[in-house]
């Protein structure tokens, strides 16, 4: 019998700043070369169970075990961090972070220049992890040259350069591109069965990691284990929704149209399912629902015109840009990581100045509207919330907008009571903003420009980093607020579900240019912008294609339409 | 944008760019203080133009440098006047003659020779160490810097924080664009048409965001490097580290011979002060 490399026995994990046990009773164990997907929802105990077993609980988290770890022989409680890092490489969420030497080549060798390995050694080794992860070209650069994909190959090698037997990826696909998220988990694939590693990811993406052929998959809610099972026979269940979590596209449509996931066989993958009835079953379905053809009225609100920006340096950003936002629109704005997303936004909000050509917002020209004036008629909500904070409570947050605009004190609370309640935040509005969840605290952000009144929101990766429940509490909350107020919304993204449930239209960025402008299911079946962009397809098109619908582009929408609908 | 006040590394092909950093660190460290030692004029001026010459060599261009080396003029003749202005009678205390130009050594305000020469020896002071410390940040890879720094027996956590700064200063700066440009949108002036005091307060709105930002990168970075082992042992060994070459024992070599000329001089001049006036 094969002895597990990681093995949990009734073990419970409280940190010594909570009340509560964040693991509770976890029986496990991973065997070697085994491919496990550790699933859950934000605070389920996943990144707490990754944090075990490489080392940092307990010996950066401090803590109370109850129970017991073992990797590899070692009892987590009792060896040092150090000692377990040999054993356990580990990939961090934000690559960038993980990035601490000058160059990738120092990167790479880093923990080796920790354990005083001579430099013609470290050469040597770099040399050939260089090659495996295919990073030779790029040795002498620095992380600001670099994609997020790059990063993390750079990341990878750096941990497997010690030759750790495990790999532990702590939600590997938060910070990529969707093409990049992919490539990403082929090569971990492909690491693995030539590495003979033991693989262990951890992510609330359950369909984009079962691209790489995972062994197991184990799901975790409270802190305790309540799936472990292949993911076939997981997926066979209801069980991955049931548990607030998102299930695999094409299984949910394929059950939408009636199909029964018992009766398929190798439904691990889109690629790979097959039961005698889908084909019918999808063709019948599509004939029989018809598109809502609701052509709307629609006023322009924003126009670009030619619009072209470069930096001082001569660098040409965006070139010849034309594009006309309607009122009351939701769009999303896509494009690869560096293609001027960003720039866009910013010559919108006013931060930069185009080098040529005009915006009309309202057919009033933008030009003679400084950064503040702007900003009460369209709202920009970075990604991440913790950078626009800058006051302790609610009530103070959502309101400094308005003192700054001079605005009488009555006014202000009548105006931020009435965009608290909006956002279902009154309850909370004499909170310190520090007890807030990431999503209360992006509501925050949210209601923060609000109460600015303005017409349009850009929102930089709303739902970036979060699990599907809360991703569908932003989501419903931004359509609440987009009917309730007639806003206009644009969101910048690289989540197709997203793109695809939420936009009726999506513009492509690419090169500096618009190279589409359609709607959304349009732009995801089109191989050329796919690949430009740096976007994936999602299984609903592959599910499509496989089984010989007319147009996939049509039943997508068709599918979509009737997900909105049942919402 | 702002000038560039920090000099950055420039790869070009000359001597001084093949020397190890530790060597062109040492070399800055020693000459250094014995030139901050010794008063004797003729010393300083040979390493003056010693380092004029290798500046020369560096091929360093003046447009890469014009910025700080504008700062340090601007500080070293402000200097001077304090200096002056604080003590104009301390030439002739040192070199005990006095030789006046006018003036009289009774009153406070005088200017003597003395004085003038003790005063250029300040400024050659300030100057000889300029060529060399910029070519010490020019010509040296920054990846080097904390491995020089650690040869020269600094400890290399303290070491390696310098890597870790230069590494995230993009970073930060990065961060402090995005929050400062979310905070204008809200309505803070921090542009030059509002007052000090809300631009002071505008900055603080920026800064508290910024703080919290980076407490939260530090503690990612710090799990980061130790997850690989940072701080294992008490020694660790530099990817980027330079073998000490011929060229470098030369260098080591020429630059103890500078000290011990400098040394020996004190012995010449009985005492740090070279005087011309005896």
């Amino acid at each position: 019998m094969v002895e597990p490399l990681i093995s949990f026995r009734d073990f419970s994990f409280k940190y010594d700043s909570q009340a509560e046990d964040t693991l509770k009773d976890i029986n496990l164990d991973i065997y070697p070369g085994e491919k496990v997907l550790i699933a859950g929802a934000s605070g389920s105990g996943k990144s707490t169970l990754g944090r075990v077993i490489n080392g940092l609980i307990p010996h950066a988290f401090p803590g109370v075990i109850k129970g017991s770890c073992i990797v590899n022989g070692k009892d987590v409680a009792t060896s040092s961090l150090f000692d377990l890092s040999f054993d356990v490489g580990t990939v961090l969420q934000d690559p960038d972070s993980q990035f601490v030497g000058l160059t990738v080549a120092e990167d790479m060798a880093f923990s080796l220049e920790n354990d005083k390995i001579p430099q013609s050694q470290m050469k040597e080794a770099v040399a050939k992890w260089a090659n495996t992860l295919s990073l030779n070209d790029l040795l002498k650069s620095s992380p600001q040259e670099i994609s997020g994909g790059q990063k993390q190959r750079v990341a990878m090698a750096g941990v497997l350069i010690d030759d750790s037997k495990i790999l532990l990826f702590d939600e590997p696909l938060a910070s990529l591109d969707p093409a990049a998220g992919l490539k990403s988990m082929e090569l971990i694939d492909d690491l693995a069965s030539k590495q003979n590693l033991t693989v262990i990811i951890i992510e609330h993406r359950i369909e984009e990691v079962l691209h790489a052929d995972i062994d197991r998959l184990i799901v975790l809610r409270d802190g305790k284990i309540v799936a472990d099972d292949t993911p076939t026979a997981i997926l066979v269940t209801e069980k991955i929704s049931q548990l607030g979590l998102r299930e695999p596209l094409y299984l949910g449509a394929l059950r939408h149209v009636g199909v029964s996931i018992t009766d398929c066989q190798d439904i691990q993958h889109v690629e790979t399912i097959k039961s005698p009835v889908i084909d019918e079953k999808l063709k019948q379905w599509t004939k029989n629902v018809e598109l809502s053809n609701s052509v709307k009225e629609s006023t322009d609100l924003l126009i670009l015109k030619n619009i072209g920006f470069s930096y001082d340096n001569g660098k040409q950003v965006i070139n010849n840009l034309n594009l006309t936002i309607h009122r009351g629109e939701m769009v999303s704005l896509v494009g690869r990581n560096g293609t001027g997303k960003s720039t866009l936004s910013n010559l919108i909000t006013g931060f930069l100045t185009p080098t040529t050509g005009e915006m009309l917002f309202e057919n009033e020209d933008m030009s003679r509207l400084s950064v503040k004036e702007r900003a009460s008629k369209i709202g920009y909500i970075l990604q991440d919330p913790n950078q626009m904070i800058s006051k302790t409570t609610v009530f103070e947050e959502v309101s400094s907008g308005l003192v700054l605009r001079a605005v009488k004190n009555d006014t202000i609370q009548e105006s931020v009571y009435d965009i608290l309640k909006v956002c279902g935040l009154y309850e909370m509005r004499n909170w310190p903003i520090s007890a807030l969840s990431f999503g209360q605290k992006k509501r925050v952000t949210i209601a923060a420009i609000l109460v600015l009144n303005p017409e349009m929101l850009i929102l930089d990766e709303p739902t970036a980093g979060q699990d599907y429940e809360h991703y569908t509490e932003i989501m419903s909350f931004l359509e609440g607020l987009l009917k309730q107020r007639e806003l206009t919304i644009v969101l910048i993204t690289h989540d197709m579900h997203l793109m695809l449930e939420y936009t009726t239209r999506t513009i492509v960025l690419g090169e500096g240019h618009i190279i589409m402008d359609d709607e959304p299911a349009a732009v995801l079946t089109n191989d050329d912008i796919l690949k430009r962009a740096s976007l994936a397809k999602t299984s609903l098109y592959t599910l499509a294609d496989r089984f010989g619908l007319p147009s996939a582009d049509d039943f997508v929408a068709k599918f979509i339409e009737s997900e909105r609908r049942s919402r | 944008m702002a000038k560039q006040l920090f000099v950055g590394y420039n790869e070009r092909n000359t001597f001084l760019h093949r020397l190890s950093g530790s060597t062109k660190l040492i070399g800055f460290v020693s000459l250094s203080i014995i030139g901050m030692v010794t008063f004797d004029t003729r010393f300083l001026l040979g390493v003056l133009i010693f380092s004029i010459i290798l500046f020369w060599k560096s091929q360093i261009k003046f447009s890469e440098i014009s910025f700080i080396i504008k700062v340090i003029i601007g500080f070293a003749a402000f200097n001077l006047l304090l200096v002056y202005l604080f003590a104009p009678g301390y030439g002739i205390s040192i070199y005990g003659t006095h030789h006046m130009i006018f003036g009289n050594p009774k009153h406070y305000f005088n200017l003597s020779t003395e004085e003038l020469l003790y005063l250029f020896n300040v400024l050659l002071k300030y100057t000889f160490a300029v060529p060399l410390a910029l070519i010490f940040l020019l010509t040296t890879e920054p990846s080097e810097f904390a491995a020089s720094l650690n040869k020269v027996g600094i400890s290399y956590k303290i070491s390696y924080s310098v890597e870790i700064a230069l590494r995230y200063i993009p970073n930060v700066q990065r961060d402090y664009r995005t929050i400062s440009l979310a905070q204008q949108a809200r309505g803070y002036e921090i542009s030059k048409k509002a007052n000090l005091i809300t631009r002071a307060k505008g900055a603080i709105q920026i800064i508290l965001p910024l703080i919290f930002t980076s407490l939260d990168r530090i503690e990612v970075v710090s799990q980061a490097m130790s997850l690989r082992r940072f701080g294992r042992h008490n020694k660790r060994t530099w990817y980027m580290a330079r073998r000490f070459k011929s060229a470098d024992y030369i260098a080591l070599l020429m630059i103890l011979i500078i000290v011990v000329v400098g040394i020996g001089l004190f012995k010449v001049n009985n005492g740090r002060f070279w005087n011309p006036f005896k």
